[in-house]
């Protein structure tokens, strides 16, 4: 045991290697939980990795730099339009157009994170609130004013199809998951593979340098200034890595969608995903996840009791941002600190309590 | 030149509506330094009301007041309950806490009443006005809704000048603490400033909804433009809420008309962007300092 310590220690006390190692334990039994699971839940798996992305990329912004952003179902429809425009022109059947797609997404948003960010770094609270809340209501409705982005109708997005893909990949999942692989589980296995990626990168952001500079600013602007960090530029630089999630869980959410119109970007989508990270805990990237999940599994359970209520399907389908909202305010009032930050204190108590207990048996004989 | 009168018609009389819920906004900022994200929400919320009452053959100024009482219940209401533990703590649960509370407002109103489009009656005609031959761009209803706000904005001042009671509400807005100590129940004072508030937001909903088509989203872009007017005009002042209902009903106006109806947000932003970084306390608030 003690052996095996020592064997690990390089991994665990190194931040990069722990998260890459939590990382890819995390993406096999994903894989696995995949490659078992029926087509509905395939779906759900791949809509709940681009929810978290986008809030992985959100609770970077909120929770470590402080600024609020009510505008990134703006930046997702960004994202998802551009993903949309180049699988169109290239085809988008193969691996490499899916790719080439996903990378256009993210460079557009940076370049919309830059241009917003700079702005938004002067404003607090209730400013950039209002101005975020404005750009989530603006950029979808620039998609009606020009031919090119397809009106009100929306633009269809071609499909990659599983059989375009690589021998190799096909092989690989079979080999795991002893299924072929298909359009469903090729997006979420895409999917997943990517979150994977963007929360080691957030992870190990958020431990370095850039992370610790956000902390402070978030903190103590007047002693983070003093202490020689550019408050603008900490700020500008998080909301483009913000922005950059959310292109690239536009684009995600565009290809599986299969369909980018600006009625899929409300203001409620942007309020959905501030849901999702204040019900984790801003700041903490487990909270993004279990906040994506909460969002991508409970409209199913919320329309089913609208129905058992005796709603109509429409009505039923209001109860979801309903109990988005109550969560909002649930959390705000009862526990701010979110899912994750409420259990913290508690996690902390345990362990310590274990190892004073450790402590004193060594000392009594 | 037509088109010109008659968009900067329309503009005014959409900039007085704009005006009339940025005063609400305003009245809110001013006594509990909250910006209400919900008063749209709350505003579509009276409007349903009254529809139910107009439909059930109630006489529309009675379902107006009706509407007006209801706005001035629920802001009084959201208050005790719900804003008052977030009052004095950081600015950002505010925020949520409101937003929160639009999409629960939002949701429960869709599943009360349904989400399909609602005709809504108007008290007066609501066709273009015609001098000789040629009609020009505002309507009866478009008068009278000026007229509504100015009455109202009229009874503002009127109140907070002239009465007792608006002393003592200006009074616990400038400093809660002292005005405690000289006797005033500042924790009234706040639950009522949150209640004429949502009344004034009433006023708001029933002059938008007015000869026009309503669903539960029909406010929804209110929340952006009547902060956009309230931040024109500084938040602080209600005069400059006023003023900067009216520019923004104007520039929003002249948008529609000579580029197209899309851009408008796009344009809203815009303003609040350049307001916000070229004179952020808004354009007719006393300049106050924030620390960085």
């Amino acid at each position: 045991m003690e052996r095996l310590r020592s064997l690990l220690r390089p991994v665990t006390s190194v931040p990069l290697a722990r998260h890459v190692l939590v990382a890819l334990i995390a993406l096999v039994v994903a894989m696995a939980v995949i490659g078992s699971s029926s087509q509905y839940l395939q779906t759900r798996y791949a809509e709940m990795a681009y929810f978290a992305i986008a809030a992985g990329g959100l609770t970077l912004l909120t929770g470590l730099s402080g600024q609020l952003s009510l505008g990134h179902g703006a930046l997702m429809a960004v994202g998802a339009y551009a993903a949309t425009l180049v699988l169109e022109r290239a085809g988008g059947e193969t691996l490499a157009d899916v790719f080439l797609a996903l990378l256009t997404a993210i460079a557009v948003c940076a370049v919309v994170g830059v241009v917003v960010g700079v702005p938004a770094a002067r404003l607090h609270g209730p400013y950039i609130a209002g101005a975020t809340l404005t750009l989530a209501v603006a950029v979808p409705r620039l998609a009606n004013q020009w031919e090119a982005l397809g009106g009100e109708q929306g633009l269809q997005v071609p499909v990659p199809r599983a059989s375009e893909l690589p021998a190799w990949i096909q092989d690989l999942i079979w080999f795991f998951t002893a299924v072929e692989i298909d359009q469903y589980s090729f997006l979420a296995y895409l999917g997943w593979l990517l979150l994977a990626i963007t929360f080691v990168a957030l992870a190990n952001l958020s431990r370095s340098r850039v992370g610790r500079r956000w902390r402070a600013v978030r903190d103590d602007d007047v002693s983070a200034e003093l202490a020689g960090i550019h408050l603008g530029r900490a700020r500008v630089v998080a909301f483009t890595v913000s922005a950059m999630c959310a292109g690239l869980a536009g684009g995600l959410m565009a290809m599986n969608v299969r369909l980018t119109a600006p009625g899929a970007f409300t203001i409620t989508l942007s309020l959905t995903l501030l849901a999702a990270v204040v019900l984790g805990g801003l700041g903490s990237l487990t909270g993004a996840l279990i906040g994506a999940g909460v969002l991508a599994f409970l409209p199913h359970f919320a329309t089913d009791l609208g129905e058992s209520l005796g709603f109509s399907a429409t009505q039923a389908a209001e109860v979801t941002p309903v109990v988005y909202g109550l969560v909002l305010m649930l959390v705000i009032l009862l526990a701010p600190a979110g899912i994750v930050g409420s259990l913290r204190p508690l996690l902390a108590r345990i362990s310590s309590r274990t190892s004073s207990l450790g402590a004193t048996k060594e000392k009594t004989p | 030149m037509q088109q010109f009168l008659d968009t900067t018609l329309g503009g005014l009389v959409l900039g007085a509506v704009y005006a009339a819920f940025a005063l609400a906004l305003c009245l809110i900022w001013r006594s509990t330094r909250i910006v209400n994200f919900a008063q749209a929400a709350m505003a579509m919320v009276t409007t349903y009301i009254a529809l139910s009452l107009i439909n059930a053959d109630v006489p529309y100024w009675v379902a107006f007041v009706a509407a007006l009482a209801a706005g001035f219940g629920l802001g009084a209401l959201i208050e005790r309950v719900i804003i008052r533990p977030v009052e004095g703590k950081a600015e950002l649960n505010a925020v949520i806490l409101t937003l929160g509370l639009f999409m629960v407002l939002h949701g429960l109103t869709a599943i009360t009443f349904g989400v399909q489009h609602r005709g809504f009656p108007a008290p007066v005609s609501t066709n273009a006005i015609e001098v000789g031959d040629t009609s020009i761009g505002i309507t009866p209803f478009g008068i009278l809704s000026i007229v509504v706000v100015a009455v109202v904005m009229a009874g503002l001042v009127v109140l907070f000048r002239f009465t007792d009671l608006g002393l003592r509400m200006r009074a616990s807005a400038f400093n809660g603490e002292v005005s405690r100590l000289l006797g005033v129940r500042v924790g009234r004072m706040l639950t009522l400033g949150w209640a004429l508030a949502a009344a004034v937001g009433a006023v708001a909903g029933m002059l938008i909804a007015g000869g026009d088509l309503v669903n539960p989203s029909f406010m929804d872009p209110f929340v952006i433009y009547g902060f956009i007017a309230a931040v024109l005009g500084g938040l602080d002042s209600p005069l400059g809420s006023v003023i900067g209902g009216l520019i923004l009903g104007l520039s929003l106006s002249y948008v529609t008309g000579y580029v197209g109806e899309h851009l408008a947000p796009l344009v809203a932003l815009g303003i609040l962007m350049v307001v916000l970084l070229v004179r952020p306390s808004g354009l007719f608030a006393a300049a106050a300092a924030r620390r960085v």
